[in-house]
């Protein structure tokens, strides 16, 4: 057994530990690690947008615009100036702030619905051409092998199974039994894989544990 | 009480105890395992393979430490395969946690004997352009400028400095993209704007939890393949012939999985037993 | 105003992202360009709206004495912490080997890796306490899990090499994979595209207005 000897390994044990003691019961211990580890995620988040958004981005751009000006003043070209649109990102980033002030919070939907409006005309288009209209263009296959009748089959009576408008009775009930067969299948398949992925991450921990902290594991 | 009605209201502790033993025991054990590879993970080895020197890569990270045993694997052995055939690897990401996590992988990448002796120089032979908010619309703003998107590296260089971003202004400028993911923002919106809207060759790293749901794109095309949870890390290493970590936590992997089957079975007998 | 500036922007912003699609030039690019743009400054305001809360709370805690102030204090220090040694490290922060990235990688991601771990625990539990193959579809779904939970470790193929290429456990689970699970997941992503699809058109066109709160 060869321990780290480095103090911040050891610090990562422990706190691993404490995150696990809520499996023997909520307790102190646990709850520390928790309030941490929501207080460093802020902290990561605050620092990343800090560095990566606000000084290049916004700062940045509104910088070159104000140089732009003093440098060519009125004569600059268009691009020039769409550094100067920062500035309404900015101010329209900011209303989104005032929503934290009951009286004023109001005005923060001005930010929130060029957000959505963003989101839903993006939406609108993606979700139509690539998880609607690809999908259904590549399940119209030919029936002759037995791979492509078990997808045609499958998506046909899974979307079938989903429509709730008409009652599920006669040949449209057994076609919606289908249904429910391929997506009991699909469903399997993602627990199985869900196990997989959780078992996953727990392998790593433990190697941490015994192999990276506590030096057990050559 | 019978036996399979105390079985049944057994302490939950008590479960949790033989799964840790179950997942931690393998790892003292040094057995390697045969990985059977699969086409949807040699989708996206065979086109890194074909990508002639000097092609230029796009890996956008988006995870966290949270899916690090999955993901983390597959960026290093995704690295060692394009420094190893002397592509250029441009790195960023959607998560704030991303560029962070790709620095920790080219740690141990640039330092491995082989790689170390290219003498690999950041800025020329890859970059990390870091992360910006804005999730998908960031694809999409890469679509059309890459240096608006990002005007600056992950330490504040302008991307005009940098010889390696010379010369590219959208997704028509590289030559595969490779999505580690997690979640949200993640291969979905990689498909939607990269693949679809700009025609950008793209494969995908998911976590076990989401790689089920990426078949249907695989299957289209959308998709040139898609990396698996660990099991799919595994694969790519075996591909690459460099078993690494992802190869090691298989046979872990393997009793584990029986674990919970046999959980599963226990606790039907013990159900169907007590009627 | 306070209800009907915010649907005319929705609108706007909502039916040019829409037309650019077809017709990707000026001006429509550039408002497309110019609205991404703002998109990821007002991204960052918001998740700074969640850390101003999530201070605004804790302080609050703390100031009244409320229950459990104390891991407020732990929460508010945590922050300070990498938020004043990210300031001090200045644009160079993620650099491998800079203090920040030594809490990131000794506190932070020790913390965060072990959250999302002990779900491990929680489903190997539910598995023995819930899942139960009370009718032929859950039977079914079962044994989806069990083929393709077998299939994708080397167990399964240990067990099965004995077997022809096609019916081993790996090929197996390959082929649910590729085929049953790609058909079920398919019809469930269109159907989800299409609710999108119909939700998106009901917020561009200001049916849809929750997310406008009250009053």
């Amino acid at each position: 057994m060869h321990p780290s000897p480095d103090i911040g390994i050891w610090i990562g044990g422990l706190l691993t530990l404490g995150i696990f003691s809520f499996l023997y019961g909520d307790n102190p211990y646990y709850k520390f690690c928790e309030a941490l580890f929501v207080g460093v995620s802020a902290g990561h988040w605050f620092i990343t947008l800090f560095w990566t958004v606000f000084i290049p981005k916004l700062l940045g751009n509104i910088g070159i615009a104000i140089h732009t000006f003093r440098t060519e003043g009125f004569a600059a070209g268009m691009s020039d100036y769409m550094h100067w649109s920062y500035i309404f990102g900015g101010i329209l980033g900011f209303l989104m702030i005032l929503r934290l002030f009951p009286k004023i919070g109001w005005i923060s939907r001005w930010s929130l619905a060029f957000v959505v409006g963003t989101t839903a005309g993006y939406y609108f288009i993606n979700y139509l051409v690539s998880n609607g209209l690809m999908q259904i263009q590549k399940t119209i296959l030919p029936l002759t092998s037995v791979g492509n009748i078990i997808l045609v089959v499958g998506t046909f009576c899974g979307l079938i199974y989903f429509f709730f408008s008409k009652e599920h009775k006669g040949a449209f009930g057994g076609l919606a039994r289908v249904g429910i067969w391929f997506l009991m299948i699909t469903f399997g398949a993602s627990f199985g894989y869900t196990v997989m992925s959780r078992m996953s991450l727990l392998i790593g921990r433990m190697d941490y544990i015994f192999g990276i902290w506590l030096g057990m594991i050559r | 009480m019978g036996f399979f009605e105390r079985l049944l209201k057994i302490d939950r502790r008590i479960i949790f105890t033989l799964i840790g033993i179950a997942i931690a025991l393998p790892l003292f054990f040094n057995v390697s395992m045969f990985v059977e590879t699969t086409p949807v993970v040699k989708g996206v080895y065979e086109v890194v393979e074909s990508l002639p020197e000097g092609s230029k890569v796009l890996v956008s990270f988006d995870y966290d430490p949270g899916s690090m045993p999955e993901l983390q694997p597959m960026a290093e052995s995704f690295f060692r395969h394009c420094f190893s055939r002397n592509l250029k690897v441009i790195i960023m990401g959607l998560w704030p946690q991303g560029p962070l996590q790709a620095n920790w992988a080219l740690d141990v990448i640039l330092n491995e004997p082989d790689i170390k002796a290219k003498n690999l120089r950041y800025g020329v032979n890859y970059v990390n352009l870091g992360y910006t908010a804005g999730n998908e619309v960031v694809i999409l703003r890469m679509g059309s400028n890459i240096h608006a998107a990002f005007p600056a590296d992950y330490y504040g260089t302008p991307l005009d400095d940098l010889p390696i971003m010379k010369g590219i202004r959208n997704f028509n400028n590289i030559d595969f993209v490779y999505n580690l993911s997690a979640g949200y923002p993640g291969t979905m919106e990689w498909v939607q704007f990269a693949a679809d809207r700009f025609h950008a060759v793209l494969g995908a790293g998911n976590t076990a939890v989401q790689a089920p749901l990426m078949y249907p794109y695989a299957n289209t095309g959308q998709l040139v393949g898609i990396l698996g949870g660990m099991k799919g890390a595994a694969e790519y290493e075996v591909l690459a012939d460099r078993p690494a970590r992802g190869v090691r936590y298989m046979f872990s992997q393997g009793i584990a999985h029986a674990v919970v089957i046999f959980f599963v079975i226990l606790g039907n007998v013990a159900y169907f037993a007590t009627g | 105003m306070r209800r009907e500036v915010p649907l005319l922007i929705t609108a706007i912003v909502g039916l040019t992202l829409i037309v650019v699609y077809f017709v990707p030039h000026p001006p429509f690019s550039d408002l497309r360009d110019l609205f991404s743009d703002w998109f990821g400054v007002i991204a960052a305001f918001a998740i700074y709206l969640g850390i101003l809360s999530l201070l605004k709370i804790n302080v609050d805690k703390v100031y009244r004495k409320k229950s459990g102030w104390g891991f407020s204090i732990v929460t508010i220090m945590g922050f300070l912490l990498f938020v004043s040694v990210g300031l001090y490290e200045g644009s160079d922060f993620g650099e491998y080997g800079t203090s920040y990235y030594y809490l990131y990688d000794r506190i932070y991601y020790p913390l965060m890796a072990t959250m999302f771990a002990i779900l491990a625990f929680f489903i190997g539990s539910a598995s023995y306490r819930a899942f139960r193959a009370r009718n032929l579809e859950a039977t079914v779904l079962l044994l989806a899990a069990f083929f393709v939970m077998l299939g994708r470790v080397p167990i399964g193929y240990y067990l099965t090499s004995w077997l022809p290429e096609g019916f081993r456990m790996g090929s197996l689970a390959d082929w649910i994979m590729d085929y049953p699970q790609t058909a079920g997941q398919r019809a469930v992503m269109i159907g989800i595209a299409l609710g999108i699809v119909s939700t998106s058109l009901r917020v561009i066109l200001g049916i849809e207005r929750t997310f406008l709160g009250g009053e």
